[in-house]
């Protein structure tokens, strides 16, 4: 049990902790009300246009409802989760899914630090210029960037199977071929983005640290391992956080260059091909359910397994 | 001024600026009460937009039509006007759409019922399968504006080096014996899409056979005809395309457009497809991308058979013109419609834009016969032409169909059974799509 004393020194209230949690003196408390006060338009309205969709999605799901038949709209309870969860076509998309987030994550990571670096140690009048050709792919829209990784390795309007000596081989016409690029667009497409956070946390890394590894001796690649690396932690799990949810999202560079073709299907596709294309609202909605429930676990695995400090990386730590 | 007021008198301009913007969205009526009817239309060459001019200046002040452009994906542009439908959207007061989505859009209540004596106006000297694809529930929902249909199209010199007597009916058979033997491909559009329906379709309706054999019923209890002698002969066409290796290149991601641009290049010497290509073929002699001595090569005929001695249900596609359910202006949008289906304005459409008339007499114009040299096969193809399957789930059957026979050379001879159940699992909601 905690408990605390509280005097008052000339106007000043002093709350002394005996045990447990701090109690919060009537700065810290008119603190937290002007916080309120600040945040808190911005919080009903965060919960306004995100809340309210995902209550109404989980609402909808619960219904056989079909937007060209609305007078047939029958409450059918899980049954929409039971066809979902029990159909090959959400598992195949679901390890689409998932293939393509572990793969361009991890490719992009890797990319991307090295970008960053690059970006990090360039001088003088190059670092605008390097910082800048880095950053183009990013500054593309997606949908422009699938159209060109799909023309480039188009049969008849690209170049890429000449260059690679693919002859007739339709790229697009087979699973991991068709997945291949779609996960190489994505990569050149937000590798620019992963490389942007990586270089605001090496920055965070302090210069006396690695001056003083490297009086002590420490080769390059130990002063990487040892001291940038552990003072970049924070930067790196929020970059992956970031990118793997954004990763997990993946519609636009599939609908564009296979539309779900071939076995590329993935989550966003399969939830667009049931609300939109099928108008059956019921089944989609509970497909976009389960893509938040998905986006929710990676969210708890990276924060609570791989401690992902958010406040940390907005520099509070 | 006080702050305060300068506030006041913003926040009040800047409610009337709302307001008058939101009228002008909202308002499709002119100050002289004529109303401007909103025409969603499919993208074209502009012909559409001029039949809007030409109508609305026709109509002696009775309404003025303007157009809007949907998307140029017949599965897009009935996802726009379906999801605008359902919210009661007043802008619709005319839309084209795809025969394909003519029952699901008036099986939903989207469409104006259509007066007795303009169903009868609108339907005489159609044809047949026209009005069939404008029908729903034995009522005629929409106008008839253009009716397309598939062709066989081929390269003369090398038909000729086949041996193939292209003046009599050929067969998918004899196209692939030839194709093989002249080392060239068929091109067919094998895309995971809508046109993946378009083929199956006509190969199983001129073995025959039907894609649904109750289209009128609802989801669960549709009945497929999938399964049946009429489907394993389509599966074995295609099964011959991929054993004789006349896919032609990248056969899996055409569509007609592809398709179009590959028997131009000469990747594929015969073709079936809409005549479009045609004009598409001319143009590029014209402007000198193509030599015209291969434009001056191309021959057409009637859509490939299945059998010998059989003729063949080719493809129809087209356009219909329905009037919005929602439409403020029903009256003044039926005559707009009247004029724009108009012989006179059917018969500039196909000369301007490519797309073959639904209408009979169009083709005994001679600017018709003069632009379009096969015309006569065109309405040939028309009159023996089999619509999609008329039903309000056609989207499910069509994405169904797309997915199980696609990719082509992964069909066999248990597509047709297989694709049979999947399409009936999912009409069951027993299946994602």
């Amino acid at each position: 049990m905690s408990t605390t004393e509280t005097r008052s020194t000339g106007g000043v209230s002093v709350t002394k902790q005996v045990s447990g949690k701090p109690r919060m003196t009537d700065k810290t408390r008119a603190e937290a009300r002007l916080g309120w006060y600040l945040a808190g338009p911005a919080f009903v309205i965060l919960v306004a246009v995100t809340g309210y969709p995902i209550l109404q999605a989980l609402y909808e799901s619960l219904f056989s409802f079909r937007l060209t038949a609305p007078a047939d709209r029958e409450f059918i309870g899980l049954k929409n989760y039971g066809v979902i969860l029990s159909d090959s076509l959400w598992w195949k998309a679901l390890g689409n899914t998932a293939m393509i987030t572990v793969v361009t994550v991890a490719v992009e990571l890797v990319i991307g630090f090295a970008l960053a670096m690059v970006m990090h140690k360039v001088l003088g009048w190059l670092r605008p210029i390097v910082r800048t050709a880095i950053l183009i792919p990013y500054a593309v829209i997606t949908v422009v960037s699938a159209y060109a990784w799909q023309y480039a390795f188009g049969l008849t309007t690209g170049f890429m199977n000449t260059v690679l000596g693919l002859g007739d081989y339709d790229v697009f016409a087979h699973k991991w071929s068709a997945l291949a690029v779609i996960c190489l667009s994505e990569i050149w497409k937000t590798t620019p983005f992963i490389s942007l956070l990586l270089l605001a946390g090496l920055a965070q890394v302090p210069s006396d640290m690695t001056e003083a590894a490297k009086v002590d001796g420490a080769t390059a690649w130990e002063r990487l391992w040892k001291v940038t690396l552990p003072n970049m932690k924070a930067s790196i799990m929020v970059a992956l956080l970031f990118r793997a949810l954004d990763a997990f999202r993946i519609f636009d560079n599939v609908y564009i260059m296979t539309n779900g073709a071939a076995g590329t299907e993935t989550v966003s596709s399969l939830a667009y091909n049931q609300t939109i294309s099928r108008l059956e609202i019921g089944l989609g909605s509970a497909v976009s359910v389960l893509l938040f429930v998905c986006v929710l676990a990676i969210c708890f695995v990276a924060i609570k397994v791989f401690k992902v400090d958010l406040a940390r990386a907005r520099g509070e730590g | 001024m006080t702050s305060r007021r300068r506030i006041r008198w913003t926040a009040l301009g800047a409610g009337a600026l709302l307001a008058g913007s939101l009228a002008a969205c909202g308002g499709s009526s002119t100050a002289s009460g004529a109303p401007t009817l909103n025409w969603y239309i499919n993208p074209d060459n502009g012909g559409q937009q001029k039949i809007a001019q030409d109508c609305s200046a026709q109509s002696n002040g009775q309404y003025s039509i303007e157009v809007s452009i949907l998307p140029s994906d017949a599965a897009q542009q009935r996802e726009q006007l379906m999801r605008r439908l359902a919210g009661n959207d007043t802008s619709i007061d005319m839309m084209s759409l795809d025969p394909v989505f003519v029952p699901e859009t008036s099986e939903a209540g989207f469409l104006a019922p259509v007066p007795e004596d303009l169903q009868q106006k609108w339907s005489d000297g159609v044809v047949e399968g026209a009005v069939t694809g404008a029908t729903w529930k034995d009522q005629l929902v929409a106008a008839p504006f253009w009716a397309n249909t598939q062709l066989l199209w081929y390269r003369k010199s090398v038909a000729q080096a086949a041996g193939l007597d292209m003046t009599k009916p050929v067969t998918w058979d004899q196209l692939i014996q030839a194709a093989k033997a002249q080392k060239t491909a068929i091109g067919v559009q094998g895309q995971r899409a809508e046109s993946m329906t378009v083929w199956v379709n006509a190969m199983i309706a001129s073995a025959g056979g039907k894609v649904i054999e109750n289209p009128d019923a609802k989801g669960p209890d549709i009945e497929l005809g999938l399964e049946s002698d009429a489907g394993e002969a389509a599966a074995k066409v295609m099964q011959d395309i991929t054993a004789a290796g006349v896919g032609g290149p990248g056969i899996d991601n055409r569509d007609e457009a592809a398709t179009a641009n590959l028997f131009q290049q000469g990747g594929a010497d015969f073709m079936v497809n809409w005549p479009f290509v045609y004009a598409q073929g001319k143009s590029a002699a014209d402007e000198g991308t193509m030599d015209q001595a291969i434009f001056d090569d191309y021959g057409w005929t009637t859509y490939p058979a299945m059998a010998e001695g059989k003729a063949a249900a080719p493809p129809l596609g087209g356009i219909d013109v329905g009037v919005s359910a929602f439409s403020e202006h029903k009256d003044a949008a039926f005559a707009a419609v009247s004029c724009i289906v108009s012989e006179q304005n059917q018969a500039a459409y196909m000369v301007s834009d490519g797309n073959p008339a639904a209408l009979e007499s169009v083709y005994d114009d001679p600017t018709v016969q003069e632009a379009y040299p096969m015309y006569d096969t065109i309405r040939t193809s028309l009159q023996a032409a089999q619509p999609r399957p008329q039903t309000a789930y056609y989207n499910e059957v069509s994405q169904g169909i797309a997915d199980q026979w696609q990719p082509v050379s992964g069909v066999s001879d248990s597509t047709p059974t297989s694709s049979q159940k999947y399409i009936g699992e999912v009409l069951k909601g027993e299946k994602l799509l």
